[in-house]
């Protein structure tokens, strides 16, 4: 059969961020992969560099909307370690609860969204139903379902009352259950073994050269997970262990990911039962002492590293963001060799992608060598105009007129 | 000639056809909705679905065959209204009927599915090409086994006129029990026909955008959605009809009830079958179809042969 | 064990439970008593130290002095992203979050919100509201 080539995205159903992945296709099997990034550059390394720290958590909270929390941390961790602060160990507690708080809404997120990829349709119900539990739980502690606005320098914004905690763990209990079947679902109906299993497989060689990381990592027997390699918060008095599967494939990925709930369970009631009395937080200067720091986090997505260079002033130096997606989008390219192309979506979704998090910077590709080109925005901005031009469309009386209105 | 216009415009013929059928439609969302825990729509919802669409404006493609891409939606809709008209409903007498139309009503409800694929072909989309590719393979698939399986009844009764099928069930109601094979395998291919999960692959959303209909919009759209629910009336009605010929010789309103209730029990069926699966692949519905399928509807075909020499001889 | 329909006994259940979903415009969930809604802002209680501006990731708050010890703020709540940081930096208890996230509108300048001095202060108790 003669190859087509088709575009998934940057608009397409399978995908809820713009990128895009050119397939080649033999009949329905998959013979080429071809991916282009950078839909949704938004600069927020460069935004965070003109406003304060304190103003930086909540845009870098905003990189992502299902982790949030995990962007937060990460960033409040590295400050908090150039001015060594000192933060109390409710505050640590605090922390880790709203982090693992996160993790359930990703993860129960995830399956919905894998169930709806492979057009299972009833999974993405329920699981987004049972999802509810904790939204509201995470309305209640931190006063919003996303963007918990929680981290502070020196640790917490809220605590908790103990008719809260009560609320965690009878939550908990809920969601244990549910969780409990969906592990059932996931190992006993056939249609979804049958579209999961051996799809998508990435080796472990193969994940280890690539670099993947989190559940992806970890469905291909990569034991990594920041929470047990690099302890940060309260994760060093906590007893749990790290879940990896052998499978190497889709089904893989689904297991290790609810398999992670069931630990997080078991973490969450830790942390409740066991929450120091004290301060949450403690004060932090608005001016931070030049220095540099590393800080990784392990998001539920995978590992989230953030580089702060301060210079003593009120607002950072440089900001570099690295979200879990961007490690994991080397190993989709190999995962989808001569895979089908129903399963496009469902191997994309089994790292869960988060394109806005990942894309960083704009690089404009010279359509015939593909080499790569640094544009400066004046360039940039010329080049658009020329661009649209061409095609008959002028917009400098427009910008004229816009220009005339912003100054009046 | 006024009463047979009656018939064929009014009831039970194009407008009973079209609301009962927006009503099934209703139905199967609903009952699809409760059973995911969600609310569902209100009960004028593929009515207002349907008015809406139709006053859209519908855009052609330039690069499509526009005379075939708006043909298309009608020669479904035409296709699977005329064969409604040779199903016996709620009497043992189709409106219409002759030896043989059994055959007929079958290859008249392969033809929206040659439409889906006709319609795919011309819009000159690559996602309305692969699904229109799909729909194809997928046809070969399951319309062998459902071939086979609607033979098994008309074995048994010795007749290819759906009206003499139901007659002769009338008479010897306790041969229906032969059948529940066949009856089983009349409604997985009827998923696969209807295209609904886990059969949707033809329009499988997540992957090629709409399949077929994907260039389709406004009153083309809408009528390619009134030809899928009147399949799925249709399809219903020929499952009842062939598989549970029960209250045919009652009242006329009170058969007319019976024949409703069987409807939304066969469409209630399909609509657990489609909420509780995951779309599964081309290949492996292929391998389904005819590893599973073909086989068993092959047993049913024995089981009539059997049926029939041992106590209608 | 591997078997078709898993799911099957839980969806049949559902049909007699109460549907998980709710109408939404004619029923309305009930947000927590903390919840980071709408900023209110209670005039009398300002000083006018504008740390609040300074705080602000969005630029939504411009505290503006009409007169001696008397302060006028100007909310851009299209701006605004809701971390209420600007209720924690407060000294004076001067901004507040409310239960309100029904914020949509067609027209963005009407989420402009001034909260103009009273010209008396015994009159009323609750902050004038002009929507512009």
């Amino acid at each position: 059969m003669a190859k087509v080539t088709i575009p998934i995205g940057p608009q397409h159903p399978a995908l809820k961020e713009p990128a895009c992945f050119t397939i080649t296709l033999s009949g329905e099997q998959i013979t080429e992969v071809d991916m282009r990034l950078g839909y949704n550059h938004r600069g927020v390394e460069k935004a965070c560099e003109e406003r304060t720290y304190l103003q930086d958590i909540y845009l870098l909270e905003r990189v992502c909307g299902i982790c949030s929390h995990a962007h937060s941390s990460a960033f409040v961790q590295a400050v908090e370690e150039i001015a060594a602060l000192e933060v109390p160990k409710r505050g640590l507690y605090i922390r880790t609860i709203i982090g693992e708080l996160e993790r359930i809404h990703s993860h129960l997120l995830w399956l919905g969204v894998a169930g709806h990829e492979i057009g299972f349709d009833t999974l993405l119900m329920y699981s987004w139903r049972d999802r509810e539990v904790v939204m509201e739980l995470l309305a209640r502690i931190s006063g919003n379902r996303v963007n918990y606005a929680m981290n502070t320098f020196g640790g917490v914004r809220r605590d908790l009352t103990p008719d809260l905690c009560a609320e965690i763990l009878a939550a908990v209990d809920i969601l244990e259950e549910r969780t409990k079947y969906y592990i059932g679902v996931v190992m006993e109906e056939v249609t979804l073994i049958q579209r999961l299993s051996g799809v998508g497989y990435l080796s472990h060689e193969d994940a280890v050269a690539r670099g993947a990381v989190g559940p992806t990592g970890r469905a291909s027997e990569i034991a990594s997970d920041t929470r047990k390699d690099d302890p940060y918060a309260a994760y060093p008095y906590l007893d749990f262990h790290t879940v990896t599967d052998n499978h190497c494939d889709v089904y893989g990925r689904a297991l290790v990911r609810v398999g992670e709930l069931m630990q997080t369970y078991k973490i969450l009631r830790q942390l409740v039962q066991e929450l120091p009395d004290g301060p949450i937080v403690v004060k932090a200067p608005r001016k931070i002492p030049a220095g540099e720091a590393l800080s990784r986090y392990e998001a539920p997505r995978g590992e989230d590293v953030y580089y702060v260079k301060a210079n003593g002033t009120d607002k950072p130096e440089r900001v570099k963001v690295r979200a879990p997606t961007l490690a994991n989008l080397a190993s989709v390219a190999k995962m989808m060799e001569n895979n089908y192309l129903a399963d496009v979506p469902i191997i994309l979704a089994a790292i869960d992608p988060c394109f806005s998090c990942t894309d960083r910077m704009i690089e404009t590709l010279n359509m015939d060598s593909r080499a790569g080109r640094l544009t400066d925005f004046r360039q940039l901005r010329q080049f658009s105009i020329n661009w649209y031009k061409k095609r008959g469309l002028d917009f400098t009386a427009l910008n004229k007129k816009l220009i005339l209105k912003q100054d009046s | 000639m006024a009463t047979s216009l009656f018939y064929i415009l009014v009831f039970p013929g194009i407008l009973f056809l079209g609301l009962f059928s927006l009503a099934l439609e209703f139905f199967d969302r609903k009952f699809h909705a409760r059973m995911q825990n969600r609310k569902g729509p209100p009960w004028f919802q593929p009515l207002a679905d349907f008015i809406k669409l139709s006053a859209k404006e519908g855009i052609i493609p330039e690069e499509a065959n526009a005379t075939l891409f708006r043909l298309m939606p009608l020669l479904a809709l035409t296709a699977a209204t005329v064969s409604f008209f040779y199903i016996p409903l709620w009497s043992t007498r189709a409106l219409y009927s002759f030896d043989g139309d059994l055959i007929v009503v079958i290859y008249l409800l392969t033809i929206p599915t040659l439409a889906f694929f006709l319609a795919g072909w011309v819009s000159a989309s690559l996602y309305s090409m692969l699904g229109a590719v799909r729909a194809l393979t997928q046809l070969f698939a399951y319309e062998v086994p459902l071939f086979m399986a609607v033979l098994s009844p008309a074995i048994l009764a010795g007749s290819w006129s759906l009206s003499e099928i139901a007659a002769f069930f009338n008479d010897k109601p306790l041969f229906i029990i032969f059948n529940v094979p066949g009856f089983l395998i009349s409604l997985i291919a009827l998923l696969g026909k209807l295209e609904k999960v886990p059969f949707d692959i033809p329009e499988a959303e997540t992957e090629i955008v709409g399949g077929s209909f994907t260039e389709y919009s406004g009153r083309y759209l809408a009528f390619f959605r009134m030809a899928v629910d009147i399949e799925m009336l249709v399809g219903a009605s020929l499952v009842a009809a062939l598989f549970l010929p029960i209250g045919l010789d009652l009242h006329p309103v009170a058969g007319f009830i019976v024949y409703i209730l069987k409807v939304l029990f066969v469409v209630a069926l399909l609509s657990v079958l489609r909420t509780i699966f995951a779309r599964i692949r081309i290949d492996q519905m292929i391998r389904f179809c005819w590893i599973y399928l073909a086989p068993l509807s092959l047993i049913q075909i024995l089981i009539a042969f059997i049926v029939k020499g041992l106590f209608l001889q | 064990m591997k078997k078709p329909g898993k799911m099957l006994s839980e969806v049949l259940k559902s049909l007699f439970k109460k549907p998980a979903t709710l109408r939404y415009p004619y029923i309305k969930e009930k947000m927590p008593k903390n919840f980071r809604g709408l900023i209110n802002f209670i005039q009398e209680k300002c000083i006018g130290c504008k740390i609040c501006m300074r705080d602000c990731p969005a630029n939504v708050i411009n505290i503006i002095k009409i007169a001696d010890k008397k302060f006028e703020a100007e909310f851009k709540n299209d701006q605004c992203l809701f971390c209420a940081q600007c209720v924690e930096s407060c000294p004076r208890d001067t901004l507040e979050v409310t239960p309100e996230y029904e914020l949509a509108t067609l027209d963005r300048s009407s989420l402009k919100v001034r909260y103009h001095a009273k010209p008396d202060a015994e009159t009323k108790t609750e902050p004038q509201v002009e929507i512009k």
